[in-house]
């Protein structure tokens, strides 16, 4: 009989599976929950844009497109992160590679340019891909805990301190899952200050670009001198509600998409064309879509910001993405107590801190990707959990 | 700020002045004075609910009559438009442009019914010069919602 565990990457074997999926895996089958979970969009895809992708496979569009995807496309990219961003052009020929989701972006990314030994700083909480695909290329992940007293952002300091002659990239995920943290125009500066004059890149996944409140979001591809050396990741799940279309894209001077382009090629061979023409429609006609959907989000964040807060559940105010990052320290348990505890007893889920890192221990993370109504149902069972345990 | 409380309220009657306040960074307080002072202009006239009735076993037919009227000197259509509306059978009445001039919904009991107002009331109304009936077959949207049962969320299946 075949031994499966001498047949199998040892590297493979030890990444742990997703945190989150653990703790989904416990609502499988019970449909007395109300979660406040999920990480995607609640909307359907606005209508023009899935009208876009059917009227193309009318139109016998089923071919692969070209590697890096639709020249009509990465032109849409183009001009859309100059209109919406004001950040500088990419070359839609050359430095725009059309991806499976921004997952296979920040993949490819990943390793193209780094080797064993390599170290990548990781602030955290973080999204759970980074840590994993970085241990997958033989390099070693640095990660950098982000703190509360500096509203969850990545200071210079911090990053000073955690970079050696090894560090070759640094991951910014901001605006940030799951604490909703956002990086302003001056604090990039001082990362950007840091970084300036290494030869360390910049992995910039900026997915929730289109989700910050009170102020539009900064690239930092767009401060001087960090253009040449950020990798911009992005893509179309979160701002146009297109999870399902699994569609990216990143953005890199062309001696890096070069390179990136060629394990795409090999791997991919090129995005979904039926998922890039409904993009391509949704980048050249959708701002309005993502406006209102963004306003929405914005309410729901107010509501469910002042709804913790009211129920004694000291909450920092996310500026961004569609995550809340409420600090449940002061009940005394662990993150995954709290949240198994509030699952058994109130019939309702949360997502705990700590499987977005082990700093995001005392915390938990709440989406309100849902109605006004769901989320209301499920602050009141938050708030009927946290009496009974005073 | 007036609007976008209106847009919140178009959509959702249920939503409290507390829960509106806290989704448009006000005091409570004033969205209840925004709310009064609404309904006391007449901007908020009512709020109802939307009732797919086809899911229960009362009987009902709905139908769009065009109608054409001659016009009165000075009056315009108000008059006639008046007498229209104070039927209760009448559920709404809109002035069009076009190759008729008014558009009204009626609900009845039965097509008997629709047909017996039509003939007997509406088309009797002085100044209405002729009517054409259209029965509703099927209503699939309303009010921009579209009439069939809530999708079970599948969201958690997915996703890391």
């Amino acid at each position: 009989m075949i031994d499966y565990s001498k047949v199998l990457s040892p590297t493979v074997c030890s990444i742990a599976p997703s945190g989150i999926r653990k703790f989904f895996d416990l609502l499988d089958g019970r449909d007395d929950v109300i979660g406040l979970t999920v990480g995607q969009p609640d909307f359907v895809t606005p209508w023009h844009i899935r009208e876009a992708g059917i009227a193309s496979l009318e139109r016998g569009k089923t071919y692969y497109t070209s590697n890096s995807g639709t020249i009509q496309l990465r032109e849409a990219i183009s001009n859309y992160l100059v209109r919406r961003f004001d950040m500088p052009r990419y070359d839609p020929k050359s430095e725009i590679v059309v991806t499976v989701g921004g997952s296979e972006a920040i993949d490819i990314a990943m390793r193209s340019l780094l080797v064993p030994g390599d170290e990548v700083i990781i602030p955290n909480p973080a999204f759970v891909c980074y840590e994993p695909l970085v241990k997958m290329t033989g390099a070693v992940p640095v990660i950098v805990d982000t703190k509360l007293e500096d509203r969850f952002k990545l200071t210079p300091e911090a990053l000073r301190a955690a970079i050696t002659p090894r560090t070759k990239l640094v991951v910014l995920p901001f605006p940030n899952n799951p604490t909703g943290a956002i990086m302003t125009r001056d604090e990039l500066e001082g990362i950007a200050e840091v970084l300036r004059d290494t030869d360390i890149v910049v992995l910039s996944d900026e997915i929730y670009a289109e989700l910050t409140f009170g102020r539009r979001h900064v690239s930092i591809a767009s401060l001087d001198g960090m253009r040449e050396r950020t990798v911009v990741v992005s893509g179309f799940s979160k701002a146009y509600a297109m999870t399902g279309w699994r569609l990216g894209y990143l953005c890199a001077p062309e001696p890096l998409t070069t390179q990136m382009l060629k394990l795409h090629q090999y791997a991919i061979m090129c995005a979904p064309t039926t998922a890039q023409f409904a993009a391509t429609e949704a980048m050249n006609n959708g701002d309005a879509d993502v406006i209102e959907m963004a306003e929405e989000y914005d309410r729901r964040r107010k509501y469910i910001y002042e709804g913790l807060n009211a129920i004694g559940i000291d909450t920092f105010e996310p500026e961004g993405a569609f995550y809340i990052w409420p600090n449940i320290g002061k009940f005394g348990m662990s993150s995954e107590e709290f949240c198994q505890r509030l699952l058994e007893e109130q019939n309702c889920a949360i997502v705990p801190g700590t499987a977005f890192g082990p700093c995001g221990e005392g915390f938990a993370r709440i989406s309100y990707a849902y109605s006004v109504r769901h989320i209301t149902a499920a602050l009141e069972r938050i708030e009927a959990f946290v009496k009974n345990l005073k | 700020m007036e609007n976008k409380l209106l847009k919140l309220i178009e959509n959702d009657a249920t939503l409290t002045p507390e829960q509106l306040a806290a989704m448009l960074s006000k005091e409570v307080g004033e969205i209840k004075t925004l709310i009064e002072s609404f309904e006391r202009d007449g901007v908020i006239l009512g709020r109802q609910s939307l009732i797919d009735w086809d899911k229960t076993d009362r009987e009902y037919v709905t139908a769009f009559i065009e109608v054409k009227i001659q016009p009165q000197r000075d009056r315009g259509f108000d008059t006639v438009a008046e007498k229209i509306y104070n039927y209760p059978e009448v559920k709404s009445l809109y002035l069009m442009s076009g190759g008729f001039d008014f558009v009204v919904m009626i609900e009845g009991r039965t097509m008997r019914e629709v047909a017996y107002f039509v003939a007997q009331k509406l088309a009797t109304i002085e100044f209405v010069t002729s009517t054409a009936t259209h029965f509703v077959l099927k209503k699939f949207k309303d009010k921009g919602v579209v009439y069939k049962a809530p999708e079970l969320d599948e969201r958690e299946i997915g996703g890391v």
